[in-house]
């Protein structure tokens, strides 16, 4: 689906100053010889089994499922992978890559702080210098993961331009890689970026729809009638749906953060309020004013606080083959609750967003119906935060 | 001759960056008009950006206060129209490929192009991304110019051939901003622009003082100053044309003797 010049229908593209084009010029260079190396494969393999728990089990959630009364529903849980997210997939290809290329040194930017653990982690393993960029905002909604970071030897740099969340993170990621770039690799987070980030990025989380596909197969003996996946950068959603967009009867629904709703300016909803733009490398939808100035976008959680979509996922928009919705704060945080007492299992608020919509289609869809939701991370790094939002204040 | 190349036709050029509506646009009139009459010889225009990714704090800053402050495209355009009754030297753009973007390559151009600016710098629009933008700008009688970076190495030529205008010449990796030493091989960069074209070609990127203006103007045909002179207009707002206009009169004086 990309071509040439990283391009996904019109999406995509290397929007970037100058003095990076050799760097991505390289990096797709070494990634084209690398995926299809026995030796890389083998080692990330493994990394991927013994290290990160992989595969991540496909679990029947039998208690929402009775309690819907709908289609039987399946969790696939990229919460159980270590550091507790799917993060951890992209991040470990990406460092092995790095490495590979001779690069001794990692930075990142990150929301919810998910994606600067799984870069610490893969640091700490692999012997490299690690520099995480996080919105100021973040690093107080997101406190435990800053924690987290700096145990396993990274530094954490706040971001206070802008709005201090996601976007402004990323374009200081890009600053800094601009300014070092023979030692540094940057190692994006979600599918979004000038290209070769949203096709690495994808292929390395493809791993989750290549294992959804097998063990429905194995559980059911048939293909899901939908897969459900929430959407900031979309690097979840592209991973759980990349094995399925050939095969047309199987739905593929991303859930995007509307914060306190697409009718309100504190909203994340990027395919229900954007518009196309050219923005952090990539051309895609993005939340704008009519003079293309970016939004100060909103939504309670971190993680999909961001004003953009990846580009492959535009293109899927744009030929109507994956569906994109929706939802707010409100509905997140209920179905967080809701998750948690009928399964046991606290999801991450992120990923509640697509539990939210999963309830709603479970019923639309009947009994003789099976849809997957994929929980992108463990909602533990958000019990302040959603306390808080009750109007609970507990210290961490 | 294009307006850009007579920049270059009185010594080295001085070329200095402001932000639009930094404090305010009645301020950016009088500033434009003060490096005018100091010795500017081709002015870039900041129109702001909320993200803009290639710039350090300092510009970054102006981006902000330009912004909050009611800064529009459109209300820059009328402004540079204003300017343009009094102020002949070469102006070109600078600003975010979504800005442009956003508001219709070919409805930007030729809305630049009627208010009499000359040319477009769009710092994350590099060679392979300018089908977007250069038949618009080409339709408008407005030069894209390009950049060429420290690291751009093998694209050097590649980009040389199909300047127009002149060429940014980044001097150093990383983002705008003041710095006290400059260590890239500018000679080196200028000697294959020199085998490709005829395109003159402008230092940017960490210059403040007249001793780095004069030393990059020498390896080039002259320098672009931003961050220093948005210093300027920081430290005194309303008040900076005066200073702004005394900061480019000593740039260029360092450079009136080059050859």
């Amino acid at each position: 689906m990309t071509n040439s010049r990283g391009r996904f229908g019109i999406h995509g593209g290397q929007y970037i100053p100058e003095t990076l084009m050799n760097a991505v010029i390289e990096l797709e260079e070494a990634y084209n010889h690398y995926k299809d190396d026995p030796d890389f494969n083998r080692e990330l393999q493994t990394l991927l089994n013994e290290y990160a728990g992989r595969p991540s089990r496909l679990y029947f959630a039998r208690k929402m499922t009775e309690d819907l009364g709908g289609a039987k529903i399946y969790l696939k849980r990229e919460d159980l992978n270590h550091t507790g997210a799917h993060k951890i997939n992209n991040v470990l290809g990406q460092a092995l890559l790095a490495k590979k290329m001779g690069k001794t040194r990692l930075i990142a930017e990150t929301g919810a702080g998910q994606h600067g653990v799984a870069t610490a982690t893969a640091a700490a393993l692999m012997g490299m210098e690690c520099v995480v960029f996080m919105g100021e905002e973040d690093t107080k909604r997101q406190a435990l993961n800053v924690y987290r970071m700096r145990l396993l030897g990274a530094t954490v740099i706040p971001v206070t331009t802008g709005t201090a969340t996601l976007k402004d993170a990323v374009s200081e990621a890009f600053r800094e890689w601009t300014s070092r770039i023979s030692d540094t690799h940057y190692c994006l987070g979600s599918v979004m970026g000038p290209h070769p980030f949203p096709t690495i990025v994808r292929d390395f989380q493809a791993v989750i729809s290549r294992e959804i596909k097998e063990q429905m197969q194995e559980k059911e003996g048939r293909l899901p009638d939908a897969v459900l996946a929430c959407v900031g950068g979309g690097s979840n959603a592209i991973g759980s749906f990349y094995h399925f967009i050939e095969d047309e009867n199987v739905r593929l629904i991303g859930c995007e953060a509307a914060g306190r709703g697409v009718s309100t300016k504190e909203t994340a909803a990027t395919i229900a309020t954007g518009s196309l733009g050219i923005f952090h490398g990539m051309k895609s939808y993005f939340c704008q004013d009519e003079y293309g100035q970016i939004a100060p976008v909103y939504s309670i959680s971190a993680g999909l606080d961001y004003p953009g979509i990846g580009p492959e996922h535009a293109y899927l928009h744009d030929l109507g083959r994956a569906e994109y919705v929706p939802v707010t704060d409100e509905e997140a945080v209920e179905a967080f609750e809701y998750l948690s007492r009928t399964e046991g299992i606290i999801p991450a608020i992120e990923s509640a967003h697509a539990v939210s919509y999963a309830m709603k289609l479970a019923k639309e869809l009947g009994p003789d119906k099976t849809l997957v939701i994929t929980i992108s991370g463990r909602g533990d790094k958000d019990c302040a935060a959603i306390a808080r939002y009750r109007g609970e204040d507990i210290s961490e | 001759m294009s307006r850009i190349r007579e920049a270059f036709t009185n010594g080295k050029a001085f070329i200095p960056f402001i932000t639009c509506g930094d404090p305010d646009l009645e301020t950016t009139k009088r500033i434009v008009e003060a490096a005018a009459a100091n010795g500017a010889d081709l002015i870039e225009l900041g129109i702001p950006f909320s993200d803009p990714t290639a710039e350090g704090p300092v510009i970054q800053g102006a981006n902000l206060r330009a912004l909050t402050g009611g800064a529009t495209t459109d209300k820059i355009f009328d402004l540079v129209g204003q300017i343009r009754q009094n102020v002949t030297i070469p102006m070109v753009f600078m600003t975010y490929a979504n800005v442009v973007y956003s508001y219709g390559a070919e409805r930007f151009c030729q809305r630049a192009h009627a208010v009499g600016i000359d040319g477009l710098i769009l710092p994350d629009v590099p060679f392979e991304e300018k089908s977007d933008f250069d038949r618009a700008c080409q339709d408008n009688d407005l030069d894209l110019i390009s950049m060429i970076a420290p690291t751009s190495e093998n694209r050097i030529a590649m980009i040389a051939r199909e300047a127009s205008g002149f060429i940014y010449l980044v001097s150093s990796l990383g983002v705008t901003g003041v710095r006290s030493t400059i260590t890239t091989d500018i000679g080196a960069m200028v000697k294959i622009v020199r085998e490709n074209t005829d395109v003159p070609c402008a230092v940017g990127f960490g210059i403040s003082t007249p001793e780095q203006a004069a030393k990059m103007a020498q390896a080039s045909d002259g320098a672009i100053v931003g961050s220093a002179i948005i210093r300027i207009i920081e430290q005194y707002g309303k008040d900076a044309p005066e200073h702004v206009g005394a900061y480019i009169r000593q740039m260029k004086d360092a450079l009136r003797d080059l050859r």
